[in-house]
C-alpha cells in the first residue's frame, strides 16, 4: 500500500512528499516483524532505484510466502534524485548529516524527524547508498564499531563481499542509520556501485541477500540462493589519495587482487602528455573501491584497498 | 605588513589555488583571523580585506604592540567564489565541515588541515563566516560550548549580542569547533550580509575585532566602547516557524523589535497573492534572525526573535 509519510508544502503550487509502499502479508501469515529497505538519501546515489523496484517485483509476485511487513522507501530526498543534486537542493547540509532532525527546525531537518519516526520500532531497516559519482564500490555493508557486536550477524546474510567495520566519529553520530541503532532500531548500511548509475548484478546480488536475510528472520519462505561469505575488515584498509592533478586512466579493474608495488593507472596531462603520478598500490589486498570519474585533484580519493580479513 | 602563501594546491585546468595569508606585528602568536572558507562568502572577505587595509595602516603608526602576530586570512576558496559556487566546486564538499582536515585526505581536507595548521596556537581565533540556513542576522559573536569556551571574552568585541550554540554533530567538523578544542578562544562574527557587500556592516565588524584586538592587547587602538553585549543561548530564542508554503511577505527585518501578537510577516499564495498565513510574534523582543528569500517552504524557519528578557 502507497503511503505518504511526509508531506511539505514548497513555495509554489507543489510539495514534497516521501512516500513509502508497505507490502504485508496474507492475514493469518504475519510473524510480526517488519523490515524498513530505504535509499535516495543523496540525490545522486541510483542504485537502490533498482533494488527497489526488484524487491516490489518479487515480493508482489510471492505474497504466499511473505511472513512480515516490508516498508519500501525509494526517495528519502526525492527533490535530490528529481534535481540530480547529492543534497536537498537550496539546503547547505549533508542530508545524512541531520538525523535524527528535530519537529521544529528548519523543513529537512523536520523531514528526517518523520522518516526516523517512521522506522523507529523496525526490526531491521537497510539503507542503500551507491558511493557517489566519483568511486564505484564492490558491494559492501559498512558498521560503525559501536554496533558491531548487533549487525555483522544480520550483514553476513546480505550476500555482500565484504563488512566494513569502522571506528566511530562524532560527525557520522548525524547519519540516518546511527540515529536508528540508537534507539534501538538495527540499521545495516550498504554501499555499493556508482552514483548516478544503475549495476543491476549488484542489485540482483542484494536482493538475494535481502531475501535470504528476510528468510533467516522468518519473514520469507521462498526460494533464496546460497549467499557469499563477505570478508570481515576493521582498519585493515589502505586509502590511495591523488598526489597531483590531471586524468586519472586506471589500469586495472576494480574488484581485484593487486600486489604492493603494482601499477593500478597514471594521472596525466592532457596538456603536456607527461605522466604527472604513476599510481602504485601501496599494499597488497583487494581493490574494492575504485574512482570512476577521471578529472582529480591532489587529495582525489583514486582507491581503497583491503589489506587484511581474506584468511577468514 | 608581510604578506605569505600559506598554502598552494595544484589543480586541473586552472592556476595553482593559493591560499595568501597577511601578519601584523611579531612574536607570540596573539590572534588569526579568517575570511571567507566558502565561495559565496563574499562579504566576509570584503570584511578581512578591510581589516588588512586597517592593520597595515596601524602597523605603519607603530600602534601593533611588540611580541604580538596577528594573522589574517581574507580568502580561503576563491576556486569557489570565481565560479560562484558557495562550495568547493568539484565535489560540493564543504571546506569548514572539514576541520581539522587531514594532510593524506581527500582535497577539502587536506585544504583544512593546512589552513588549520597555519592558525593554530594563537590565543584567539576569530571567524567571519555564514549560517547553513539562509538569511540575515542581527550582527553578533557566536561560540560553540565545547567546555573550552568563554563567553565573557566575547563580550570585548562590544558587539549587542554574544550567542552561545550546543555543538549538533555536524558542528564538530568547523574551524570553529576545532580551534576551541585545540585550545584556541574561538569566535565567530556574523552580520547582515554573505553574497552581497554592505560596506556599513563590514566596518562595524572591523571596528569590532579592533576592539577587541585593543582590550586583549595586541593594539593601541582608540575607539568607542561599543555595547554591553547581550549573552543569549541559542535554545532560549523563540522561533517563528511556516505552517505553508509560498512567498514570503517579510514585514520585518533583523534587529527590529516587536511585540508579542504583532502582524511579522504574511505567507502569500504565489498565483493569487492571497494571504495563506500570517506569522505572529510569538513574544515581544528583538529579531535576531530572518529568513531573507522570497519563496519559503512549510516548516522554514522565517523568524528568531530576542526574547525581551534580553533586550
Amino acid at each position: 500500500m502507497k503511503e505518504t509519510i511526509v508531506s511539505v508544502q514548497l513555495p509554489v503550487q507543489e510539495a514534497l512528499e516521501i512516500e513509502r509502499n508497505r507490502l504485508t502479508p496474507p492475514v493469518g501469515q504475519d510473524g510480526g516483524k517488519r523490515i524498513c529497505i530505504v535509499t535516495g538519501i543523496h540525490g545522486d546515489e541510483l542504485e537502490g532505484q533498482y533494488l527497489a523496484y526488484r524487491l516490489n517485483r518479487v515480493l508482489q509476485a510471492h505474497p504466499e510466502h511473505l511472513h512480515g511487513t516490508v516498508d519500501i522507501y525509494p526517495a528519502i530526498n526525492p527533490l535530490g534524485i528529481n534535481s540530480i543534486t547529492r543534497g536537498v537542493p537550496l539546503f547547505d547540509l549533508d542530508m545524512n548529516r541531520v538525523f535524527p532532525g528535530s519537529e521544529n527546525s528548519s523543513m529537512v531537518e523536520h523531514i528526517a524527524h518523520e522518516v526516523v519516526e517512521d522506522i523507529r520500532g523496525a526490526d531491521i531497516c537497510i539503507d542503500i547508498h551507491a558511493s557517489n559519482i566519483f568511486l564505484t564500490e564492490l558491494p559492501q555493508v559498512r558498521i560503525n564499531e559501536m554496533f558491531e557486536t548487533e549487525l555483522v550477524p544480520l550483514a553476513k546474510e546480505l550476500n555482500i563481499d565484504f563488512i566494513w567495520v569502522h571506528a566511530a566519529a562524532t560527525v557520522l553520530e548525524s547519519t540516518l542509520a546511527h540515529s536508528l541503532n540508537s534507539i534501538g532500531t538495527k540499521c545495516l548500511v550498504v554501499e555499493m556501485g556508482v552514483g548516478m548509475r544503475l549495476t543491476r548484478a549488484y542489485g540482483d546480488q542484494l536482493l538475494e541477500g535481502i531475501l535470504n536475510l528476510m528468510k533467516t528472520q522468518g519473514m520469507w519462505s521462498g526460494d533464496t540462493q546460497p549467499v557469499r561469505e563477505p570478508i570481515i575488515g576493521r582498519n585493515e584498509v589502505a586509502f590511495l589519495n591523488a598526489e597531483g592533478a590531471g586524468i586519472f586512466i586506471s589500469e586495472v579493474s576494480h574488484n581485484c587482487m593487486v600486489e604492493q608495488g603494482q601499477t593500478l593507472g597514471v594521472i596525466a596531462d592532457p596538456l603536456t602528455g607527461q605522466d604527472v603520478q604513476v599510481v602504485t598500490a601501496p599494499e597488497k589486498g583487494l581493490l574494492f573501491t575504485l574512482r570512476d570519474y577521471p578529472v582529480v585533484y591532489p587529495g582525489s580519493l583514486l582507491g581503497r584497498i583491503l589489506t587484511g580479513g581474506f584468511e577468514k | 605588513m608581510r604578506q605569505e602563501t600559506l598554502y598552494t594546491l595544484d589543480t586541473p585546468y586552472r592556476q595553482k589555488l593559493a591560499v595568501e595569508g597577511f601578519r601584523f606585528g611579531r612574536g607570540k602568536k596573539c590572534c588569526a583571523i579568517v575570511g571567507a572558507i566558502r565561495g559565496n562568502e563574499v562579504q566576509q572577505m570584503y570584511t578581512c580585506s578591510l581589516l588588512v587595509r586597517e592593520l597595515k595602516r596601524l602597523e605603519q603608526q607603530g600602534a601593533i604592540n611588540t611580541n604580538h602576530e596577528i594573522l589574517v586570512i581574507p580568502c580561503v576558496n576563491h576556486f569557489s567564489m570565481n565560479v560562484g559556487s558557495r562550495f568547493w566546486a568539484m565535489d560540493q564538499t564543504d571546506i569548514n565541515r572539514m576541520f581539522p582536515g587531514y594532510d593524506k585526505g581527500e582535497t577539502t581536507q587536506r585544504i583544512a588541515e593546512a589552513v588549520f595548521s597555519a592558525v593554530q596556537g594563537y590565543d584567539y581565533g576569530i571567524q567571519f563566516t555564514s549560517f547553513y540556513v539562509q538569511g540575515e542576522f542581527v550582527p553578533h559573536v557566536r561560540i560553540m560550548h565545547t567546555g573550552y569556551e568563554n563567553a565573557s571574552l566575547a563580550n570585548l568585541f562590544g558587539l549587542p549580542y554574544v550567542l552561545l550554540r550546543n555543538p549538533k554533530p555536524f558542528d564538530t567538523t568547523t574551524l570553529n569547533y576545532n580551534w576551541q578544542i585545540w585550545n584556541t578562544n574561538a569566535f565567530s562574527i556574523y552580520s547582515h550580509e554573505s553574497d552581497d557587500i554592505s560596506t556599513p556592516q563590514a566596518e562595524l565588524s572591523v571596528s569590532a575585532v579592533l576592539r577587541f584586538l585593543s582590550r586583549v592587547g595586541a593594539l593601541h587602538y582608540t575607539c568607542h566602547n561599543g555595547y554591553m553585549s547581550a549573552i543569549l543561548q541559542e535554545e532560549n530564542l523563540a522561533s517563528v516557524h511556516t505552517t505553508c508554503g509560498g512567498i514570503f511577505h517579510r514585514l520585518k527585518v533583523a534587529g527590529e523589535n516587536v511585540r508579542y501578537g504583532e502582524v511579522i510577516g504574511e505567507i502569500l499564495d504565489p498565483l493569487t497573492a492571497e494571504v495563506k498565513e500570517q506569522l505572529i510574534a510569538p513574544t515581544s523582543g528583538t529579531l535576531f534572525f530572518a529568513a531573507k528569500n522570497p519563496l519559503i517552504t512549510q516548516h522554514a524557519e522565517a523568524y528568531r526573535i530576542i526574547r525581551r528578557m534580553y533586550s
